[in-house]
């Protein structure tokens, strides 16, 4: 018995410890925004605002286009969640349930391009969004990021349409509805929490993609977030306090987000690790 | 019911109509991944400059000459190598531990299971910028921290060292990424039978034989397939070391993607930096194909 509670105790301080190490961190860069900027370059640093400044946050605000990377980032983020799940849903329910030659082809050859690297085919994408006229676009990049999270959305779909019930479709069929009408009336509806999961993923995959961001939209007023925050330095000092302050503008609704979703993140991140 | 006739006397055979749903997305993979694909290595028998597209010749395996006798070629791969190796590694290892640790009824799993999945969603550019101003020499709490603990006696440039920069950068991606694996695990270990466990333990066999009889060997697929994203997710390392230190300092952490981006859009030189992004291709390809004739193996 005693035993067993000591053990209990180390396994709790175990799991606090765990925890203030991810924490920790989010902690930093919180407390960092509320400093005053005399407080800043303190050394030792400091664990707690001698004082709650706004001052950092209306400086990302009015000083910095944090704003327009913001609205850069939800323009390119919802089109590419929206164009890359209307693509592959149609996708999805085909493989899933139509009946064609080629179908493992086309599912290995979208499991093969989730493994490319980026880098691997920036340098043509580049070209070819200048002779297509689409660098510093939001085109350019929703449609880059529609094809690089098209595999991941196209198995998460394909998998969870095969895990809707036949029955349904047959029975349509006998009604006499075409396989096209029973896709959009019986089976899109059913499969809207799929949607949903997949919609999140793709979301958060575009959200904060870099190496393409970074170097098809150079311009300044056509960056997303994830570019502008690591552009933000200033030329000599670094403007901690700014760059901490816009960053938790960033992460807390991501934040927000994972916590209010995190089965459904965590059951579509998994879908196709456990199945193999 | 007048609907369903109409549509279906338009009468698309089932298989055209398969064709023309897998298209769009399709013609996205083939026109955006596919065909850039060939494009790179096209491009990387070339010595084309940014500046003068135009002027660009074929220029055989030239630039994979010069990069195989290049030492700052040799450097990254060794770099992207060792960061690998070892993020991977103690990923698996600390994500091991935390996925038997979520596996467990205990009060508060739910929370603890929420926050993982938190530096996972967070930017790499974000999070890279938090651990650097962590890290930095007079301001960085990490100082602070030791310090007050006596591990150092004076505070370090920890990102401006070449012993301590690439191990900055690895625990930061450990920090980001464990959690992650951590949960693909846990999602493996949720698919063991309780039943083998009581049969196990019926048979008189400890826990540790338990882990390595039971647990280990079911998990094994899960975890092949965990660490085959990890990995190549690792040896692509690029947002991190962009942010934590621009691949110094004297390209210490210079990492292969790194090496490539300086490449083609610092030197303009896309040549040169299609022939580098070439030669990461086939490095992540001979990657997986080991991995998957491991897997394939496991299957057996």
């Amino acid at each position: 018995m005693h035993k067993s509670r000591w053990s209990n105790i180390i396994f709790y301080v175990g799991v606090v410890i765990f925890i203030a190490i991810i924490v920790f961190p989010f902690y930093w860069l919180i407390i960092t925004s509320f400093k005053p900027p005399e407080q800043l370059w303190d050394i030792p640093p400091t664990w707690w605002p001698s004082r709650f400044y706004l001052g950092s946050y209306i400086a990302a605000f009015t000083e910095r286009p944090f704003l327009t990377y913001l609205k850069n980032s939800i323009i390119v983020a919802t089109s590419t969640t929206a164009f890359a799940v209307f693509v592959t849903s149609f996708a999805g329910y085909a493989l899933a349930r139509l009946h064609f030659k080629g179908k493992n082809a086309i599912l290995a050859l979208a499991l093969s391009v989730s493994m490319f690297p980026g880098i691997a085919i920036v340098s043509p994408l580049f070209l070819m969004m200048k002779e297509w006229n689409l660098l510093n676009s939001y085109i350019g990049l929703i449609l880059t990021y529609t094809t690089i999270t098209i595999p991941l959305s196209m198995w998460n779909l394909t998998t969870f349409f095969r895990t809707i019930p036949a029955d349904l479709e047959e029975a349509a069929k006998v009604d006499g509805a075409s396989p096209f009408y029973t896709f959009i009336r019986i089976i899109l509806p059913l499969a809207a929490p799929g949607i949903f999961t997949t919609a999140i993923l793709v979301f958060i995959a575009a959200w904060n993609e870099f190496l393409f961001a970074l170097t098809f939209n150079t311009e300044d007023a056509l960056r997303t977030v994830p570019v502008g925050i690591a552009m933000f330095p200033g030329q000599y000092t670094l403007p901690w306090g700014d760059i901490s302050a816009a960053s938790v503008v960033v992460v807390l609704p991501l934040i927000i987000m994972v916590l209010l979703f995190q089965q459904r993140i965590v059951s579509g991140l998994t879908a196709g690790a456990v199945k193999g | 019911m007048q609907k369903h006739r109409g549509i279906r006397s338009t009468g698309i055979p089932e298989n055209i109509l398969g064709y023309l749903m897998v298209a769009p997305a399709l013609l996205c993979i083939l026109l955006i991944a596919i065909y850039p694909v060939f494009r790179t290595f096209s491009l990387s028998l070339t010595d084309m400059k940014m500046q003068f597209p135009n002027m660009a010749k074929y220029i055989g395996l030239d630039n994979y000459i010069s990069l195989l006798q290049n030492d700052r070629f040799w450097s990254a791969t060794y770099n992207t190598l060792f960061f690998t190796v070892v993020s991977v590694a103690l990923e698996l290892v600390i994500g091991f531990v935390m996925a038997l640790i979520m596996n467990m009824p205990f009060k508060g799993r739910g929370l603890v299971r929420a926050a993982v999945l938190v530096p996972w969603a967070v930017p790499t550019t974000i999070s890279a910028t938090m651990w650097k101003f962590m890290y930095h020499d007079q301001f960085g709490v990490i100082n602070d921290i030791l310090f007050r603990m006596g591990f150092i006696d004076q505070y370090q440039s920890w990102l401006g060292s070449t012993s301590s920069a690439l191990w900055c950068a690895i625990i930061a991606d450990v920090w980001k990424t464990a959690p992650f694996m951590g949960l693909l695990l846990l999602a493996g270990l949720q698919t063991i039978p309780a039943e083998l466990y009581e049969a196990a333990t019926v048979d008189g066999a400890s826990k540790v034989k338990q882990f390595f009889r039971v647990t280990l060997p079911l998990v094994m697929p899960t975890m092949l397939v965990a660490l085959i994203f990890r990995t190549l997710d690792a040896f692509r390392v690029f947002d991190l070391i962009f942010v934590l230190t621009g691949g110094g300092p004297g390209n210490s952490t210079e990492t292969l993607s790194m090496y490539a981006y300086t490449t083609l859009f610092r030197n303009l030189n896309f040549g040169m930096g299609s022939a580098i992004a070439v030669l990461i291709f086939i490095f992540i390809f001979l990657i997986s194909l080991v991995y998957i004739h491991l897997l394939s193996r496991q299957n057996d």
